[in-house]
């Protein structure tokens, strides 16, 4: 591969020639077993010794981040599929080995029942959530079904970010962790376990049969027709493919995040692989996220607050995890997704998977390349301005906004206005007509001081996207079809900046635009507005 | 002044405009509905794939060929919108980033504002510099040099044109006749550079046999872009200039970023993604105007300008690594037109922890040019060369070198696209 740092080699030609697998190869490890399985190149392994890599890769993770404390509730978001099955598997074998090597943190599975957005039938939906709930009942650990509907359910306060106090450091980790298995001495001491989780020398963790399992906010009711319609509209006056993906996933994070916080969940395990991340991460390139790869693909994603999202399965590639879960009979269930059966071409999502898999045929180190170089980006913004203030967030990925300075280069020109026709044409003849467009657009909101929302809801929303979801916006005509939670949270927040514009002060601790006639150079789009400091985030 | 029909590209008759898309298709997935050679979705051999992929420049006389005919044509159903500028002439094109309707003045027009607001909101090229253009013969630096004539009053520039000769034959000096022609058209003063007087006779066909023949791919890019820098360098301060100008594009910029990534390049990442560099420790400022540019505007600006350009691909094209980013760039453009311009606003912001930076560039041991190592790129691929040992400064460890450094092919110079089918 024409990989930094390696020679220019085909490596086929530069392999010696395999070995054929026969009875004379040992498993690699143990160099005893007969190998079953081949994981990355020629380093074959017999099933002992897969599982044994297989687990140790999973607690190694954990273990080594220091994120999930003991006691902990982790909610694991399952889609049935098979690496989230495999981290549900994971975990629960975890949780039932000997003391000293158990998994100390208590799990619940958040399953999203999405088959109105990608069009199943009712019959084809409840055929599947019985199969769901045949392995939820299986596996024991307190489990919430939600349907995708309940999204218009969903409060404004789920787009807001609970600020945190900075991550504990190493120290109080191991104080944690020492003082919980003090507490576990001397509950085993006293013999009597009052909660179910530190109960000690079990081989299975008993959940008290008091405890219902199910989420009592959302019974076994099915979804109202009037939300799957609705649900349906929405996702139908999506324009492409990749803004549905896009779309989807944002409602689902939301969704998630909403039973975590009423759950009180402070963790959310995803089952995201090694291959799926570094889809992602070439995904999130092609569609303008350069700025939050970090969060995108990294172990751990804090940027809700209070519920951090962790991807133990992040080192396992799709091979080992399918490979796994045939040879230990892993149950999965498979749901069609939006993309099922899409052509090639239809969607970012499928062009860059199909893309990276291939390419991986050709080159087998490209996966892992690119999941190394995902490892050395970091969670700042590329000055390393951290001295200034948080800014406002992404309404819908809630991540600090990315649109900011106007000599960035996409600043100019790039930012291509929804209402052309609502802008005046460019008078000085300089200016481009594609910034001042831009330009119009702001000015339009803030030199008059006139509050944009009675002008243009469109532009307002807009406004509070950050770049890759204002570029997934414009694929969405109306914006009336979005849950309601959506639009009033871009509401308040609106709201919450017209205020100081309004009394006409030029500026917030950001430096932004001024209030002013307006020069001809260009604006930032309009963002850098003094906030009101109750802002959260 | 938007009409329905919403896509990019060129304005006409709804008849010619599916031929329109199928052609902009083709320039863009040039595999299945090429001229030349086997089916390729199925061949997985490089060559015959990234020779289909051909070069934009193939795709660009396509492009140029397809649109002639779909200037203004009356259509009773379906008018042509009036251009959004001027309101007076029918419009001839969509432009593909805000989908306006212009007519071929208006658009020329409007490209050339842009470049001038790239080059003046960046400070580039103050006024008094002397201004050396790389210019190949291709279109992304005719185009540039051009334009940079069109502005050189209001920006108070002289221009140079540098045109390098990499010896490789059968297309380079093809390409030079070009760059003399243009030369000769805008009277501006033309120096040649070529490698086999700068670099101790070592052409870039010398090169590729040395290279070639290990059952290996030859790499005859790595050596290629270095070494064209180099002289691209030495070029400039021939003529006495003060900044180097070069004519990358957008899309140039999009294809590094995924390029570096599937590469692992995290070296590069951190570098790139800027307006240019500044010019460190003694070398020349680099800067590319064009670069929000996508190339279909080039190709539609030299076409409404009537520019005479060369457009073939390199010989050694095929075997770049780059063919595979290229590839993958048409392809998501065809999935969204924004595509490009969304890789080049992730290449800005990507933050790469500071361990994978590179080291503050010192000064090369032999030449004395920018180096963030012992030995700059180009004396040290040199030195491999000339040792008979040609992947000797490609790899892990430069073992060999009479130097210790960490185990990075980072490239001294500020190098924006470091493993580039020569630039246009």
């Amino acid at each position: 591969m024409c990989q930094v740092g390696e020679d220019y080699a085909e490596p086929a030609s530069e392999e010696p020639p395999p070995r054929q697998p026969g009875r004379e190869q040992k498993c690699v490890k143990c160099k005893e077993g007969l190998p079953v399985v081949v994981i990355r190149a020629g380093d074959a392994f017999c099933r002992d010794c897969f599982k044994a890599f297989y687990i140790h890769k999973f607690r190694a993770v954990l273990g080594k981040n220091r994120l999930i404390f003991p006691g902990e509730k982790v909610l694991l978001a399952w889609s049935g599929g098979p690496s989230s099955s495999s981290m549900v598997w994971q975990v629960l074998e975890g949780l039932s080995r000997e003391s000293a090597k158990r998994l100390r943190f208590v799990p619940g599975i958040v399953c999203i029942d999405e088959g109105a957005a990608c069009g199943l039938s009712p019959e084809a939906r409840a055929k599947t959530l019985a199969e769901m709930k045949l392995i939820l009942q299986t596996v024991g650990f307190p489990w919430h079904v939600v349907a995708l509907e309940e999204v218009f359910d969903l409060p404004p306060s789920v787009l807001r970010c609970f600020a945190q106090e900075p991550v504990e450091t190493e120290g109080a980790y191991k104080a944690a962790v020492d003082s919980f298995l003090q507490q576990q001495h001397v509950l085993g001491a006293e013999g009597a376990g009052d909660s179910p989780s530190l109960a000690q020398g079990e081989e299975q963790l008993s959940w008290p049969c008091t405890q219902d399992p199910q989420n009592p906010q959302s019974p076994d009711r099915p979804p109202t027709a009037a939300q799957t319609e609705a649900l349906s509209r929405l996702f139908d006056s999506v324009k492409t493919l990749t803004a549905k993906e896009e779309l989807l996933q944002a409602l689902r994070t939301h969704l998630i995040l909403h039973v975590a916080r009423t759950h009180g969940y402070s963790k959310v395990m995803t089952g995201d692989s090694c291959t799926r991340l570094a889809i992602k991460l070439m995904t999130s390139l092609a569609l303008g996220r350069g700025a939050f790869l970090a969060w995108d693909t990294g172990f751990s994603d804090e940027r809700h607050g209070d519920v951090v999202v962790v991807r133990p399965m992040r080192e396992h590639t799709l091979k080992e995890v399918a490979f796994y879960n045939h040879l230990f009979a892993v149950p999965s269930v498979f749901t069609p997704a939006l993309d099922t059966k899409a052509p090639e071409k239809a969607s970012i999502h499928r062009l860059m998977e199909a893309f990276m898999l291939r390419l991986q045929d050709q080159f087998p180190s490209t996966v892992s390349t690119v999941y190394r170089t995902s490892e050395k980006l970091v969670k700042a913004p590329r000055d390393g301005c951290a001295a200034s203030p948080p800014g406002p967030r992404c309404l819908l990925c809630m991540c600090a906004l990315d649109i900011d300075t106007a000599d960035s280069a996409t600043a100019f020109g790039a930012q291509t206005p929804l209402h052309l026709s609502q802008t005046q044409p460019p008078t000085p003849p300089p200016t481009a007509p594609c910034c001042s467009a831009g330009m119009g657009r702001v000015q339009g909101c803030c030199g008059g001081a006139r509050p944009c929302e009675r002008e243009d809801p469109r532009a307002c929303v807009i406004e509070q996207l950050c770049y890759g979801c204002r570029v997934n916006m414009k694929d969405l005509p109306s914006l009336d079809p979005l849950p309601p939670y959506i639009l009033a949270e871009a509401r308040l927040r609106s709201q919450r900046y017209q205020r100081p514009l309004c009394s006409g002060s030029p500026g917030g601790p950001w430096g932004g635009a001024p209030a002013g006639p307006l020069p001809t150079q260009l604006l930032p789009q309009g963002l850098h507005r003094a906030a009101d400091p109750g802002v959260p985030g | 002044m938007t009409s329905p029909r919403g896509s990019q590209g060129v304005v006409g008759p709804a008849r010619t405009r599916a031929l329109s898309t199928s052609g902009r298709a083709a320039a863009q997935a040039p595999g299945s509905r090429r001229r030349l050679g086997p089916e390729p979705s199925g061949s997985r051999s490089p060559s015959t794939r990234f020779r289909l992929f051909s070069s934009l420049d193939r795709a660009a006389c396509v492009l140029l060929r397809r649109s002639l005919p779909l200037l203004p044509r009356s259509d009773p159903a379906m008018p042509a919108p009036q251009c959004a500028t001027c309101h007076k002439a029918r419009a001839a094109l969509r432009r593909p980033r805000s989908g306006r309707a212009l007519c071929g003045a208006c658009f020329c027009a409007a490209f050339e504002a842009e470049v001038l607001h790239t080059v003046v909101a960046g400070r580039l090229l103050p006024p008094g510099a002397v201004v050396a253009v790389g210019a190949s013969g291709g279109k992304d630096s005719t185009v540039l040099a051009h334009v940079l004539q069109v502005l050189a009053p209001r920006l108070g520039i002289s221009l140079r044109l540098v045109a390098v000769d990499e010896g490789i034959g059968g297309y380079r000096d093809a390409a030079l006749a070009a760059v003399r022609r243009q030369a000769a058209r805008w009277e501006l003063p033309l120096t040649v550079v070529a490698y086999a007087d700068l670099f101790g006779g070592w052409t870039m066909d010398a090169v590729a046999r040395s290279t070639a023949g290990s059952g290996r791919s030859r790499a005859c890019c790595t050596f290629c872009g270095v070494l064209r820098r180099r002289a691209l360098e030495e070029g400039a301060r021939l003529v006495g200039a003060t900044h180097i100008v070069t004519g990358h594009n957008a899309d140039d910029m999009a294809e590094t970023v995924l390029m570096n990534f599937l590469r692992g390049d995290a070296a590069r990442l951190a570098r790139g993604g800027g307006l240019g560099s500044p010019g460190e420790g003694g070398a020349l400022p680099r800067c590319r105007p064009l670069q929000l540019a996508s190339q279909k505007e080039v190709v539609l600006y030299a076409h409404f300008r009537r520019l005479d350009y060369f457009s073939e691909e390199c010989v050694y094209a095929p075997e770049a690594f780059r063919g595979h980013a290229r590839h993958l760039l048409k392809l998501l453009e065809a999935a969204r037109p924004s595509a490009v311009l969304d890789l080049v606003h992730s290449a800005e912001r990507l933050a790469l922890a500071p361990a994978a930076r590179p080291p503050a560039p010192g000064a090369c041991s032999r030449c004395g040019a920018l180096a963030s190592r012992a030995l700059c790129q180009a004396c040290a691929l040199l030195d491999g060369l000339n040792r008979g040992r040609p992947r000797l400064a490609i790899g892990k460890g430069r073992r060999g070198l009479d130097e210790a450094g960490p185990p990075r092919d980072g490239e001294p110079e500020r190098a924006p696209a470091p493993e580039a089918v020569p630039a246009f």
